[in-house]
């Protein structure tokens, strides 16, 4: 590749196809820059901002910002680290996050962030939100609401791949919460099935296939053993299931 | 309810089924139904031929938009800081009392609901209310014993005394845009003089800079706009107006209108745009009568329609669309994003409106006074024009002045004066503080008071908030947070999380269980929202408290308590629920029975 394509991260020559985002070229190439809300099979969505790294001089999401030759990309700092570190602190109180209670526990990538920027504590007051009881109206997904981390994969997986729309993000503010398209409010009254796009992608433990809990024990999941860092799902789609 | 659904049916006619167009259906259904019920929902999404939770998701983004019943009167008080210091919250508390309902709630009868909503743009003239859509300013105790009577009798508004809403411009210092005689058309027939490249050079050579709060070069944007490959183009008026404070566009949509037409007609014809809009505040819908009114006077005049001012293919026309309370809708994305339809969440820029915007077309979005000042450099041409101001910001500036000042109102101001210039022209005394450029501004202090108003000094949208000695900074700031956790749209986390955190906090400040560590966390959070936040919302929410902090400490410092830390969790009111389900009230209930 010719030297106009590339740029560098941390003083590291980074290579990237036009039409990249500094993510995308990023995580192609092997440098991990810590992300939530992008997948590489979405359009960028640039919402939980713990991508944020600095170009050139000014703050910007690494999963929205183009990939451009001769750009100075700084993302492992301990200054942006300890930012990330408040971001995901902030996503952990916001919402009811119990690790130990909670079936996602090991394969849930917020954890698993949390534990590779070594986030100790929650640090701010919990605001123990009321988004709704648990729905476990659908018979094959239950919905917790409550640790719904707003990334809005469901809504994108359910709208662009699986054709549905199933769900929405209502509200706003911190009340921003999200719903389903049933007049009843329920996801069973929804065409959701546990074989959608949608029911794979929530990176938290707010949409739970049921019946599958537990098939692999605590201790032996996917960042249990390895961290995040060292898992990442490459941009070419033909790898996803 | 079949009524209703031909109702609902001539009103989803009158928008052509355009799923585009839901924010418009959903104001006119909830102005026949009072709400949004489930079945106005349902009925709706069937017609519209979208899932019912893309209508919540509407209804449940826009204050003024509801998904439950509310009062046949619904009456919500301007909770600005400027509202409050006219005695706001005594009023609403007095009216609370006299219809007996709380803050939030409906009465028991349904006739009233009481609630508060942000600065509604009547700062010079506040305390002010909504009711129904109407705005009442200049509100006394009398006043709101008056209003309870006729709310008790049914009385419908429009039997109301009409002087109750009665808005006044109060300018109080005109140059040249609020000053000059205005000719309809005069402008455009130079514009057309001109040619379009003609008027992109002069709009340069005048050095106009957007109105807005950013200050992007006009003709830049037009240029940027005018470049792009496309079948359509838009000219969109921004008078959402939502910055705390502010109220100078509501003067210019209420007595300058042609000259925001004329403006928006100019850009059509420099650009190649055939479609104008303009995204009026929700707060401001007393104006759309009026202001459709006028845009037909110019209709007939041949200044807006078809071959406009008789030239062949000049078809330039202008549509009003309504905001439903929200203010992160003035944000030029969030903004387009609501006249499709949507919930107002900024997008992701690049690319900008200019290359993609409403309907994915190149569109130009500016500011209400950004638009009259197209006029006057096309009345005086842009070298005579860049004479007036500094020269990087040429020309005048509108300015809302309010709080403790003897003379509230608009001021015009070539740019480049000094702040102190200000406070002596409204007759302010003894000032502690001037809160620039709305609740995200600076706020100076005393010893900044020779600092001038420009772009390349203190930057404004137009908001001149005063505050004088007696005034406590501290609760300026704690309003101007609730203000950005009750605004921020809730997209990107650092905003979403962050004001809602640091409003918090400075509530636990003011209870009294603040200390220096409260003080830390609000600077880190600041500084987070400001690096990492998606739009200029949350970039700007902490600048308040920053400022405040650091320039009136003092009245932070005492009501801090002398310990390093309490915690705002209160651990036997956390036991309250488990009290209830055992069923115990005796003192081994209770931490200090443990004790
Ligand atoms: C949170 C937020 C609120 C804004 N509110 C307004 C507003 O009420 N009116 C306005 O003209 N611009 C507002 N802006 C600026 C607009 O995004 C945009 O820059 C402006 O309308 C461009 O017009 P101009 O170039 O004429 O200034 C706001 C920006 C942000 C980030
Ligand atoms: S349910 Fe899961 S995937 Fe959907 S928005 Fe919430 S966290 Fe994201
Ligand atoms: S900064 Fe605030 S208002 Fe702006 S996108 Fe983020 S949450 Fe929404
Ligand atoms: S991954 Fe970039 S903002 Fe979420």
């Amino acid at each position: 590749m010719s030297i106009r394509n590339s740029f560098t991260i941390d003083g590291e020559r980074v290579d990237f196809e036009p039409g990249q985002s500094i993510l995308q070229a990023a995580l192609a190439a092997g440098v991990f820059i810590p992300h939530l809300c992008f997948h590489p099979e979405f359009s960028a969505h640039g919402s939980c901002k713990l991508c944020t790294v600095v170009v050139n001089g000014r703050n910007g999401s690494a999963c929205t910002i183009a990939a451009m030759p001769g750009q100075e990309v700084r993302s492992d700092t301990p200054e942006l680290n300890q930012r990330r570190r408040m971001l995901l602190q902030m996503l952990f109180v916001e919402g009811n996050h119990f690790c130990p209670g909670c079936e996602k526990s090991g394969n849930c990538k917020l954890q698993a962030m949390a534990y590779e920027l070594e986030m100790f504590n929650d640090h701010f007051q919990h605001f123990f939100p009321d988004r709704g009881p648990v729905d476990a109206s659908h018979p094959e997904v239950m919905l917790d609401r409550n640790r719904c981390i707003q990334c809005e994969l469901c809504v994108r997986a359910s709208r662009d791949i699986d054709g549905k729309e199933v769900f929405s993000l209502a509200g706003r503010g911190p009340a921003s919460h999200l719903v389903v398209n049933a007049a009843s409010g329920l996801l069973g009254d929804t065409p959701f099935a546990a074989t959608d796009k949608a029911a794979e992608v929530c990176p938290v433990g707010a949409i739970m296939v049921k019946r599958v809990g537990f098939t692999a024990p605590i201790g032996r999941r996917k960042y249990d053993g390895a961290s995040i860092r060292d898992q990442i799902e490459h941009p070419a789609p033909a790898q996803e299931g | 309810m079949q009524g209703l659904d031909d109702t609902l049916g001539q009103i989803l006619t009158a928008h052509r089924k355009d799923p585009r167009r839901l924010v418009q259906i959903l104001r006119a259904a909830q102005s026949e139904a009072g709400w949004i019920s489930p079945e106005i929902a349902a009925f709706l999404a069937d017609e519209l031929c979208m899932p019912i939770s893309r209508i919540h998701a509407v209804v449940q983004f826009y204050a003024f938009l509801y998904d439950r019943p509310v009062g046949r009167y619904r009456v919500l008080f301007s909770d600005n800081i400027i509202d409050r210091m006219l005695g706001s919250v005594a009023l609403r508390q007095h009216m609370q009392r006299r219809m007996k309902v709380g803050r939030g709630a409906v009465s028991a009868d349904g006739l009233v609901s009481i609630d508060t909503t942000s600065c509604t743009g009547m700062g010079d003239q506040g305390p002010a209310l909504m009711i129904n859509n109407r705005q009442i300013v200049r509100l006394t105790t009398r006043r709101i014993d008056e209003i309870c009577d006729l709310m008790r009798d049914g009385a419908p508004l429009e039997d109301w005394p009409s002087h109750y809403f009665t808005i006044s411009d109060r300018i109080r210092r005109a140059e040249s845009l609020l000053g000059t005689s205005y000719v309809p058309g005069k402008a455009l027939a130079q514009a057309i003089e001109l040619g379009p490249q003609g008027v992109l050079d002069d709009l340069r050579r005048s050095n106009l800079r957007g109105r807005g709060g950013a200050g992007f070069t006009t003709a830049m944007k037009w240029e940027l706009c005018a470049e792009a490959e496309a079948e359509t183009r838009y000219i969109i008026c921004n008078a959402d107006e939502g910055e705390p404070g502010t109220f100078k566009d509501r003067v210019l949509l209420n007595s300058f209108a042609e000259r925001i037409f004329e403006g928006m007609a100019i850009g059509g014809y420099a650009i190649g745009a055939r479609h104008g809009v303009i995204y009026l505040r929700g707060e401001y819908d007393y104006l759309r009568a009026p202001l459709e009114m006028k845009l037909a006077a110019m209709r007939q005049r041949g200044l807006l329609g078809t071959n406009v001012l008789g030239v062949p293919g000049f078809d330039f026309d202008i549509e009003i669309q309504m905001g439903a309370g929200a203010y992160i809708c003035g944000e030029e994305t969030a903004l387009i994003e609501s006249l499709e339809g949507k919930p107002g969440r900024p997008r992701i820029r690049p690319p900008f409106p200019v290359t993609r915007g409403y309907n994915d077309m190149p569109s130009v979005v500016n500011n209400v006074e950004t638009l009259c000042k197209v006029v006057e450099v096309m009345r005086i041409g842009g070298r005579a024009y860049a004479l007036l101001g500094t020269k990087q910001s040429t020309g005048s500036k509108l300015i809302s002045v309010s709080g403790d000042v003897a003379r509230p109102g608009v001021y015009e101001y070539p740019f480049g004066v000094r702040i102190q210039t200000v406070l002596d022209d409204c007759g302010a005394t003894d000032v502690a503080a001037v809160q620039i450029s709305g609740a995200g501004g600076m706020t100076l202090a005393p010893h900044e008071f020779g600092r001038r108003i420009a772009f390349e000094d203190v930057p404004t949208s137009g908001a001149f908030m005063v505050f004088n000695r007696s005034r406590d900074m501290f609760e300026v700031a704690r309003n101007f947070m609730h203000f950005f956790a009750h605004e921020s749209c809730g997209f990107c986390t650092p905003c979403r999380v962050g004001c809602a955190l640091s409003a918090s906090i400075m509530d636990k400040i003011a209870a009294g269980l603040g200390a220096q560590y409260e003080l830390n966390e609000l600077t880190r959070l600041g500084a987070v929202m400001r690096t990492s936040s998606h739009c200029g919302l949350g970039q700007t929410a902490g600048n308040a408290v920053a400022d405040t902090l650091q320039k009136f400490r003092p009245d932070y410092e005492r009501r801090l308590m002398a310990g390093d830390f309490a915690p705002a969790f209160d651990l036997d009111a956390a036991l309250e629920r488990a009290r209830q389900v055992t069923s115990r009230e005796d003192a081994q209930a209770h931490l200090e029975g443990v004790a």
